[in-house]
């Protein structure tokens, strides 16, 4: 059954290039409006994944449907609805942005004016400047333009802010924000954990072409490591100690602190991060068990 | 929504615009065979028997350099900095894009041909050519020929870095032993078989035929036939090789 509300439905999705397995059994699904971050290291399967989802890859096994179709038909109805910001993809350097808007926009059914979306991407200060003059995030920001003239409802981000400056990372942030505000739905992949935590409604953490955990940010991080509770004692040393039970951990500590005198400096409490859980996850010994579960 | 003959109109009309923009693109591609016929027509004033050979011989080298030098560039380029695997995530259809492409290339190729029949009536007493029809026809053949196997020979040439000297093995060389410049029979004979095993010099014969000499289409049936071989030949590899994107090792 294919969930009429899902933006993205994927089960089961396998990629093989000859011996190699790079997905061995994706599941995942979108909601419409929602934003999910594919997280993972390099070479993880991000953006096979993504690419098999944007039509641009043949799938080994697997259903994939996304906003209804099967990517692989390469349908132009899907291209008319969907908008995509490549890793890296160069466009002709001899236009100016507003031009490449413009003839962009004309492929599209109902596309949003140029005007708009240059002011989307923060290019009003160079819309009639040469392409091959723009510099590095220019480029990038229109890059995000060309993918949003065509008013897609579902957006791929295939690691949109690699290679930025801080700032030009912040600007991206607010770009994919004011998109979720617009209610688009957008499929984010990134090995930035920040990234998928100040965007992502959900993270999708994937390695060795398996998916390991799939949750809201916040939810990661509580589901699977222990709390750490830290603080310097008298000889000045950081004790750090992890636990599943921080109140009753706490209580002890204290009360023991408390009975010689002594003050617990720099005490603090901290739930598992989401860094903590992926850099669990994403550790190197060992093949993930969900991979190995699944081979034949 | 628009039809795939006006989306392919509204890519002709982008390809034309970026190429005027493009100086070195407008260089090699349109101004070099006209300054050669300009050069060598003023080296050879005179000698009308040379000139009657360096006109149609410019006209096959335009063919060849609007049509195979400026196509595998542009495919080359356009694949290795991914505007094609852009393009591809686009609603254009894929006819209409290449459509677009191919007919900003047949643009130059006309052009051309106009500026080299109107200089050989001009200024290198050449009357008008004496069988237009078959100008026409062998000046489609050859476009379609050295297009498509421009196309073709892209999916030979690695990355963008490499394209002028891949290009320019196959072109200096081709122009040079297909008799451009001079005729073909004081070519050495081994030249002169590899020259009569390639399209250009039956393009040049089948353009020499229609502009300076007069003889009949029928009587040039076998170099029409030659530029055909090429031609299907390059439109099996164009299509069956062609990618949209790098290749990924």
């Amino acid at each position: 059954m294919i969930d009429s509300e899902a933006a993205i439905e994927v089960r089961g999705l396998r990629k093989s290039y000859g011996e190699f397995e790079a997905l061995r059994g994706i599941d995942i699904s979108v909601r419409r409006g929602e934003v999910l971050g594919l997280l993972g290291p390099n070479g993880a399967g991000k953006t096979t994944t993504v690419e098999i989802l944007e039509g641009y890859r043949t799938r080994s096994a697997g259903e994939v449907w996304v906003l209804g179709y099967d990517p692989g038909s390469r349908s132009r109805a899907l291209r008319e609805r969907i908008g995509i910001v490549l890793q890296s993809g160069a466009i002709y350097g001899h236009v100016s942005p507003r031009e490449a808007l413009e003839h962009w926009a004309s492929l599209y059914p109902r596309p949003r004016s140029v005007e708009e979306v240059l002011a989307l991407a923060g290019l009003q200060d160079c819309a009639d400047v040469r392409v091959r003059k723009l510099s590095g995030g220019q480029l990038r920001r229109l890059d995000f333009a060309l993918a949003l003239v065509g008013d897609p409802e579902l957006i791929f981000l295939d690691e949109p802010t690699t290679g930025f400056d801080p700032e030009a990372r912040r600007g991206a942030w607010q770009t994919v924000r004011n998109l979720r505000a617009l209610g688009k739905t957008i499929l984010l992949t990134t090995h930035y954990l920040d990234e998928a935590q100040e965007l992502a409604d959900r993270v999708a953490i994937i390695k060795n072409g398996s998916i390991l955990a799939i949750g809201p940010p916040r939810d990661l991080g509580a589901g699977a490591s222990n709390y750490r509770v830290a603080y310097r004692d008298r000889s000045g040393k950081m004790v750090e100690h992890r636990t599943e039970e921080p109140t009753t951990l706490l209580h002890e500590l204290t009360g023991e602190a408390l009975a010689r005198g002594e003050s617990l400096r720099e005490l603090h409490v901290a739930r598992p991060s989401l860094e903590d859980v992926y850099l669990e996850l994403t550790a190197d010994a060992g093949e993930p068990p969900p991979a190995e579960g699944r081979e034949r | 929504m628009s039809g795939a003959l006006v989306l392919a109109w509204r890519q002709y009309r982008l390809e034309r615009r970026m190429f005027w923009r493009n100086p070195s693109a407008a260089f090699f591609n349109f101004l070099l065979p006209l300054l050669f016929l300009g050069f060598f027509g003023a080296i050879l004033h005179g000698k009308q028997h040379d000139l009657n050979r360096l006109v149609p011989g410019i006209a096959g080298m335009s063919v060849m350099s609007t049509t195979f030098t400026a196509l595998a560039y542009n495919v080359v380029f356009l694949r290795e900095r991914g505007v094609l695997k852009r393009i591809r995530g686009t609603p254009l259809p894929a006819g209409s894009y290449l459509g677009g492409v191919a007919a900003n290339a047949v643009t130059n190729t006309a052009l051309q041909i106009t500026i080299i029949v109107l200089a050989g009536k001009l200024f290198f007493g050449l009357d008008w050519p004496r069988d237009w029809a078959e100008l026409m026809v062998f000046v489609v053949a050859g476009v379609v020929c050295f297009a498509a196997l421009g196309v073709a020979f892209a999916h030979a040439i690695p990355n963008f870095e490499s394209t002028a000297a891949y290009v320019n093995a196959v072109f200096l060389p081709v122009i040079f032993i297909s008799g451009v410049f001079y005729d073909v029979k004081n070519v050495p004979t081994f030249l002169r078989d590899i020259a009569e095993a390639l399209p250009l010099k039956h393009l040049i014969d089948g353009l020499s035929a229609a502009l300076v000499n007069g003889s009949s289409l029928s009587k040039q049936l076998s170099a029409l036939a030659v530029v055909g071989l090429w031609g299907a030949a390059g439109i099996f590899f164009a299509v069956r090789g062609f990618s949209w994107e790098q290749s990924r090792d």
